[in-house]
């Protein structure tokens, strides 16, 4: 059992508590209230009516006959690109909503980089009935426009963040202090496996529903397990609920493909690329032990993607572990080839993915004659790529989008 | 000189202690020792000099940017041990040196370098933010090892449970955070915080000198903590803000004179 934990906050070494005395006592609130309704059947039944009626689970486990014949592997394509919101982000913010609802909390919080959580978080509050308050960095509001308004339409207060970057770093920490203001009556709704205990378990269990159908799906269609399932990681809470489930099952081979960016180097205050399992160093950030990207002194350094959802100079504590103990393989391929992949699956089979989502295809097509991911393999296609759109556009020269 | 000390001396002169916070290295680190310089002569007892860190979650606006001022000028640990090691031959004997940073840069120095380093440049406490009692160990071993003072946190939500425990392990001082929230200067001085004292004396009998932060920026206000039973009070964002302002050279005179007026609220000690 690789998953067993070394102490009840930490995997191995890694996650913990690194947060100010003030947030102590909330974050013992929310380990309560996490265990006490965690198995409450009539929380889980409402979750689940909430899961499939809202959400739109299960999500087909699609057979990719012509990218498996492009790459030579046979591929199927878990479609978290067909959940509501377009990606896998609601399984976590519609659980953790009905979990603030259950404790009592009148209010959400939540940062955002790109605005995908964002919009997941205002999808979640605006169907329970909640407050949301979202924090995202000017510089970010401004490239994500479309997704400041569909927060607006769903009646969340987006929070302009000017401090620092005005990115995502600054709307965690400017979160976070608004935590620290409102702890009473206020949840922080976190959008990944990433940040204190017991958040890295919560995410990770509200998105395990991914790897707990897939099993079943793959069961039916293959009557086997897959040799290797392969999702893309910037936090880690896709690949968390795509693999959880096949932890004990060694045969299955887990790759967790990380951004490479443009190249692995670091300069003093930057990375240019996300590629923390790959070459991070232990170090703490955002209430984690984790390998994050950090300079000789301890700094962290700004990170880099073509992704913005997976632009993050950390990772979930648990992934760092189970990279340690061998039970997950890190990769990363680069922006080049992400976008590669992005043309390839959108021509292929007719789904736009996600850039996020693309690292997973791209290594996918990278290493499948190399033998490494066996003759079945699963992708976790993370989220679709309509937000992308104009991004790629705009790098291809279409100006005029 | 060391915290006991220095309170034992404040307690025999019936004062409270003023504990002034600034970020070293902003906006130079020569800025930095004249500031300590001014601080000092306008009567600061211990001075709590800031190691700026990339992500600093438990300040508010004022002192970010102070940080981010820090960083740009090239602020680091190893230039912040030199610069502390100057100041602490400077005003050392007489004015205690406490280093608030996050854990990150304390973990990746490691723990016994930085604590050693802490020692060869005269710096006598830590306060750490971002490290709750739970995960304290190591370094508060290094810092027994090495006769250093680990600072710790009680806030406005610490229950009894937690103070206990904070109070055991902790030496030096104990930093009460005045109200929810985080760093800032504020208009007023909540009642809260005085009960707060209250209930940290009454619940742990804690010897350890209890210190005031958050929020205070005049000498009444000063005044009021001490007169509510504090043993000290720790000043920030109204020295940063001064030193945000001022790209002109009143800037430690300014200092100075804010020094002074807040000294004199904790000498106040109303009978």
């Amino acid at each position: 059992m690789t998953q067993k934990t070394t102490t009840k906050t930490k995997f191995g070494i890694y996650g913990g508590q690194f947060v100010p005395e003030i947030l102590m006592p909330a974050i013992e609130e929310l380990t309560a209230g996490y265990e006490k309704y965690k198995n409450d059947p009539a929380f889980t039944a409402e979750l689940d009516r909430y899961l499939a009626d809202f959400a739109g689970r299960p999500t087909p486990l699609y057979h990719a006959k012509r990218l498996s014949k492009a790459y030579g592997v046979k591929i199927y394509i878990k479609r978290e690109d067909l959940v509501h919101g377009g990606a896998h982000k609601l399984n976590n913010t519609i659980g953790q909503a009905l979990l603030a609802k259950y404790m009592g909390k009148t209010r959400i919080i939540a940062e955002t980089g790109a605005g995908q959580h964002g919009t997941a978080v205002a999808m979640a509050g605006a169907n329970l009935g909640i407050e949301t308050v979202v924090y995202m960095g000017a510089v970010d509001m401004e490239r994500q426009r479309m997704n400041v308004y569909r927060m607006y339409l769903l009646g969340t207060e987006v929070v302009p963040v000017e401090s620092g970057s005005k990115t995502l770093k600054d709307a965690i920490n400017d979160a976070l202090r608004d935590w620290v203001t409102n702890v009473e009556n206020t949840y922080y709704l976190i959008g990944s496996v990433v940040g204190p205990y017991p958040y890295p378990v919560i995410v990770r269990d509200f998105q395990t529903v991914v790897g707990k159908e897939l099993r079943e799906q793959i069961m039916r269609a293959e009557g086997r397990l897959p040799d290797s399932i392969v999702a893309c990681t910037g936090g880690g809470s896709n690949a968390i609920g795509a693999f959880y489930p096949f932890l004990d099952d060694e045969d299955v081979d887990l790759f967790a493909v990380e951004a490479g960016g443009s190249n692995l180097e670091v300069t003093g205050k930057a990375a240019y690329h996300s590629a923390s399992l790959c070459t991070g160093e232990l170090g703490s950030l955002h209430g984690a032990m984790t390998k994050i990207l950090q300079n000789k002194y301890g700094q962290i350094l700004e990170s880099s993607s073509i992704a913005a959802g997976l632009d993050y100079a950390g990772v979930g504590p648990e992934l760092a572990y189970l990279a340690d103990v061998g039970r997950i393989k890190p990769r990363n391929v680069s922006d080049d080839e992400t976008l590669d992949a992005f043309f390839e699956l959108s021509r292929l089979e007719g789904i736009i993915p996600a850039l996020e989502s693309a690292h997973a295809v791209a290594y996918v097509k990278k290493a499948a004659d190399t033998g490494e991911l066996g003759n079945v393999v699963v992708i976790n296609l993370s989220g679709r790529g309509d937000k992308d759109v104009y991004s790629v556009a705009k790098r291809e020269g279409f100006e005029s989008l | 000189m060391n915290l006991k000390d220095k309170f034992t001396e404040l307690k025999t002169r019936d004062e409270g202690a003023l504990i002034a916070y600034i970020c070293a290295g902003d906006p130079t680190p020569e800025a930095t020792a004249e500031i300590v310089h001014a601080l000092v002569r306008g009567g600061a007892d211990i001075i709590e000099l800031g190691l700026p860190f990339s992500d600093p979650i438990a300040d508010g606006p004022t002192i970010q940017a102070s940080i981010e001022r820090a960083l740009d000028s090239g602020m680091n640990p190893d230039s912040f041990f030199d610069l502390a090691r100057s100041l602490d031959a400077d005003v050392g004997a007489d004015v205690p040196l406490v280093v608030m940073t996050y854990y990150n840069l304390i973990f990746k120095r490691g723990l016994e370098k930085f604590v050693s380093d802490c020692v060869k440049s005269g710096i006598t406490g830590i306060i750490v933010p971002d490290l709750p009692v739970e995960e304290s160990e190591d370094l508060a071993l290094q810092c027994r090892k090495y006769k250093v003072d680990l600072i710790f946190l009680i806030a406005p939500t610490t229950y009894p449970e937690r103070m206990k425990r904070i109070a055991e392990n902790g030496s030096g001082f104990i930093y009460l955070v005045a109200r929810i929230g985080v760093t800032g200067a504020r208009d007023d001085v909540a009642e809260s915080t005085l009960s707060l004292i209250d209930a940290v004396r009454s619940t742990t009998y804690t010897t350890t000198p209890l210190a005031v932060g958050f929020g205070i920026s005049t000498g009444d206000q000063a005044a009021a903590i001490i007169g509510a039973g504090a043993d000290g009070a720790i000043v920030g964002s109204a020295f940063v803000n001064i030193i945000a302002e001022g790209a002109g050279a009143d800037v430690p005179e300014r200092v100075e004179r804010l020094a002074r007026e807040l000294k004199a609220g904790c000498s106040r000690r109303p009978r």
